[in-house]
């Protein structure tokens, strides 16, 4: 733990009130007013909301194996510099992220660099292959810890390994996240169906080929009793789906990436591969019932789908592009623009659908609680009313393919504590030499 | 004009112009030197990512017609097999100083990628991709109805109030959607008929008529019926059961063609499946235009190329 001592004054809590905070020895010691500065880095933080650290349950970091695009060090940077304490890392690494060495390397990579905690996510099926169950259990029990199964990047299409890989998790109160895309459907498809599609002669994506698996999983997460989470809803069909088993009582969660909650198809009318991502951009309706999802907790988190591509991937034509957006950097900004400004969710929903309930589905400690004393020191301090145009500049981590670059977006976040040390202040990045220090040496080392 | 990527973006008086223009290229293959000194000292690449020799010998008798240097760049045995991506092959032409680039490309939207990205200066003409646009196939279309139904005094014209049924593969086909936007824009009405299958998932914003019904839009007696290639691979994909059935739904064969009324004309842009969409009787009748469309092709081309590469070079 931290030995660094951080008073933060006057901050806006989600739920409206200010405070101050006293951070020590990583947790926060004391909130109130005139709290003492003896021995602390004061922190002015009028005008400024303090929020429990952003927990993204969708991140790809990409090491091992695709260091070209991100690393565990730069996409933990990334995340910091958005307001993340902790970022869940898919499993679609090379090696994939299938036993208990990978995953516990990928935990190790994430301590190692100590900017968020990074919690690997296993596998569902060996080598991503879709064909037999990774070993769960090992990936379970091992140092990483590891609740959060899923193939993302390929849907459990099959519906028996599905049944199965329900039914294994509920051994250790695992839940399974799918990647819902039914690949016959989508054969070569590369944006949404429908009118623009139709016109610009791409192969199109049709909603239905995401509701149908939705459908079909939520039946069997009912018939086993298990736990299902559902990756990155886009449509408004797949809203309807999970609102209707919710209804039924089915134990079925869902999240939503900050683009499908601000961006549409017409995007794509320009073949710039940037907007290229799966699931696709949809219609505005989409997004409307996306929000309104959100709203009304049919939707429970935002997660970012982070996938962060080398330039040549994205500068060239279409069908080559490889589909991803980075965006951990701009995930509240975007969130902020998307469904707060629009006044679908406060900030204490927003609170809740980007720290509290992802950090809560995926069975983390220490991670998406409220900012009362005892709490650990994991926050971020956001000015919402600062409005900024967003450029490479603001691209931490490795990948430049942003769909908002150039756009105006409001708030930044202006620091984030992790463990009770800073990761970003005054709005800048801590640097590696300077994270080492205030974190003291590693507990554990299992890196070399 | 700066490039040519599609005829959704072209208005009424650019297609009538570029028309005229062809009608002129057109009266120099009448003439016994059949050249003129137009792009002397340009080069004009045709950079085709998809077999097409007819496309191609096209463009490259429209470029020689105008006195451009010709460079093919196939990409077959060539360092695109190995690899080497759009950019770099652009910056590559760009290096060796093309002043035009023909590209076929079977992504859509790869020439309007090329024509954005800064990797090369020279003007860009969409000689068809993937399943978006092939924009000088449908001004070679547009011409040859034109020059039917007014012969000589086709100059100025539109094609006002024709009636126009397209038959065939609607959902690959980038020639039906190059038809699609330059007939209505030149004030055609426009009608697909295909099997439900290769109707695109959602034309409501198209100008045209939808329809299943071959017979039924034969006996509506249509100015002009174009029959499109059906693709065999089509069929291992399930759009429809068999070659047989497709010919007995959708195909123009004797019994159809005979039914036809007088006036109208029979239109395909090759290469013909004989037997399968079309009929003998029906490709090699004096009421076919398959082969004017072969000769008005170069004629539309030169017309394309001299727009875009003669004089200077608009800035953007």
């Amino acid at each position: 733990m931290s030995s660094e001592r951080y008073l933060v004054r006057g901050a806006q809590l989600s739920d409206g009130t200010t405070t101050d905070l006293l951070l020590a020895d990583g947790v926060i010691t004391a909130t109130g007013t005139q709290l003492s500065d003896a021995g602390a880095t004061v922190i002015d933080a009028d005008g400024l909301l303090a929020l429990p650290g952003l927990v993204d349950l969708h991140t790809h970091l990409r090491e091992p194996g695709y260091e070209q695009s991100e690393t565990v060090l730069t996409g933990s940077q990334a995340a910091a510099i958005g307001g993340f304490t902790t970022v869940f890392a898919m499993a679609n690494t090379s090696p994939v992220q299938d036993t208990a060495g990978v995953v516990e390397q990928v935990l190790a990579l994430g301590e190692s660099a100590g900017y968020v905690t990074v919690q690997p996510i296993g596998a569902v099926t060996v080598g991503l292959a879709g064909e037999r169950l990774a070993e769960f259990g090992a990936m379970a029990a091992s140092r990483a810890n590891v609740r959060v199964f899923s193939d993302d990047g390929f849907c459990v299409s099959d519906p028996l390994l599905m049944r199965r890989a329900l039914e294994y998790v509920k051994a250790f109160d695992g839940v399974v996240a799918q990647h819902s895309q039914e690949p016959r459907l989508t054969v070569g498809a590369q944006m949404n169906e429908g009118a623009l599609s139709s016109e610009l002669g791409l192969t199109g994506w049709p909603a239905v080929a995401e509701e149908s698996i939705i459908a079909r999983d939520v039946l069997l997460a009912e018939h086993v009793g298990s736990r299902l989470h559902v990756c990155h809803l886009s449509t408004a069909g797949a809203v309807d789906v999970v609102r209707w088993a919710k209804a039924r009582g089915i134990n079925v969660t869902a999240e939503v990436t900050p683009h499908h909650l601000l961006l549409t198809e017409e995007l794509v009318a320009g073949y710039d591969a940037r907007y290229k991502v799966n699931p696709p951009l949809r219609r505005r309706e989409d997004v409307e019932a996306l929000r309104q999802g959100l709203a009304d907790g049919t939707i429970d988190i935002i997660a970012t789908d982070h996938a962060p591509h080398p330039v040549e991937s994205k500068d060239c034509e279409w069908d080559a592009a490889a589909n991803g957006m980075v965006g951990l950097e701009s995930a509240l900004s975007v969130a902020h623009a998307a469904v707060v400004e629009t006044g679908f969710l406060g900030w204490s929903d927003l609170v809740r659908v980007m720290s509290t309930t992802p950090a809560r589905i995926g069975r983390i400690h220490g991670q998406g609680q409220q900012l009362t004393v005892g709490a650990p020191a994991e926050l971020t301090l956001y000015d919402p009313s600062a409005r900024r145009v967003f450029g490479r500049e603001n691209l931490i981590g490795k990948g430049v393919n942003s769909p908002y670059l150039q756009m105006t977006l409001p708030g930044q976040v202006l620091a984030t504590f992790h463990r009770g040390y800073a990761t970003v202040l005054d709005g800048v990045l801590q640097s590696t030499a300077q994270i080492e220090a205030a974190r003291g040496p590693l507990v554990r080392g299992a890196h070399e | 004009m700066r490039h040519l990527l599609s005829t959704k973006a072209l208005s009424r008086d650019e297609a009538i112009s570029l028309l005229d223009i062809a009608e002129d290229m057109a009266d120099v293959a009448n003439r016994e030197v059949k050249k003129l000194p137009t792009l002397r000292g340009k080069t004009v690449v045709n950079l085709f990512f998809e077999d097409s020799t007819r496309t191609r010998i096209s463009f490259e008798a429209a470029a020689k017609r105008l006195s451009a240097d010709v460079i093919n760049f196939s990409a077959k045995g060539s360092s695109v097999s190995k690899g080497e991506s759009l950019k770099d092959t652009a910056q590559t032409l760009a290096a060796m100083g093309a002043d035009g680039v023909v590209i076929r490309h079977p992504a859509s939207g790869a020439p309007q990628v090329l024509a954005g990205s800064g990797w090369i200066d020279a003007g860009i003409i969409n000689a068809g991709d993937g399943t978006h646009e092939h924009p000088t196939q449908a001004l070679l279309d547009a011409f040859t109805i034109r020059r039917r139904l007014h012969d000589g005094a086709s100059r100025g014209r539109g094609l006002d109030g024709v009636t126009v049924t397209i038959v065939g593969d609607i959902l690959h086909s980038r020639v039906a959607r190059s038809n699609l936007w330059l007939l209505n824009t030149l004030g055609a009405h426009v009608t697909f008929i295909a099997p439900p299958t290769l109707v695109p998932a959602d034309t409501s914003a198209w100008p045209a008529g939808i329809g299943y019904d071959l017979d039924a839009a034969i006996d509506a007696g249509p100015d002009v019926v174009m029959m499109l290639r059906i693709q065999a691979e089509r069929m291992n994909a399930a759009f429809f059961p068999n070659s047989r059935e497709y010919s007995r739904r959708w195909g123009l064969d004797d019994e159809r063609f005979a039914r036809l009324s007088s006036h109208s004309i029979v239109m395909h842009p090759g290469p013909m499946n004989r037997g399968l969409e079309i009929s003998s009787a029906a490709a090699d009748s004096d009421r076919s235009t398959v082969r004017e469309q072969v000769a008005n092709g170069v004629s539309v081309r030169m017309a394309a190329l001299y727009l875009l590469l003669s004089g200077d070079r608009e800035d953007h």
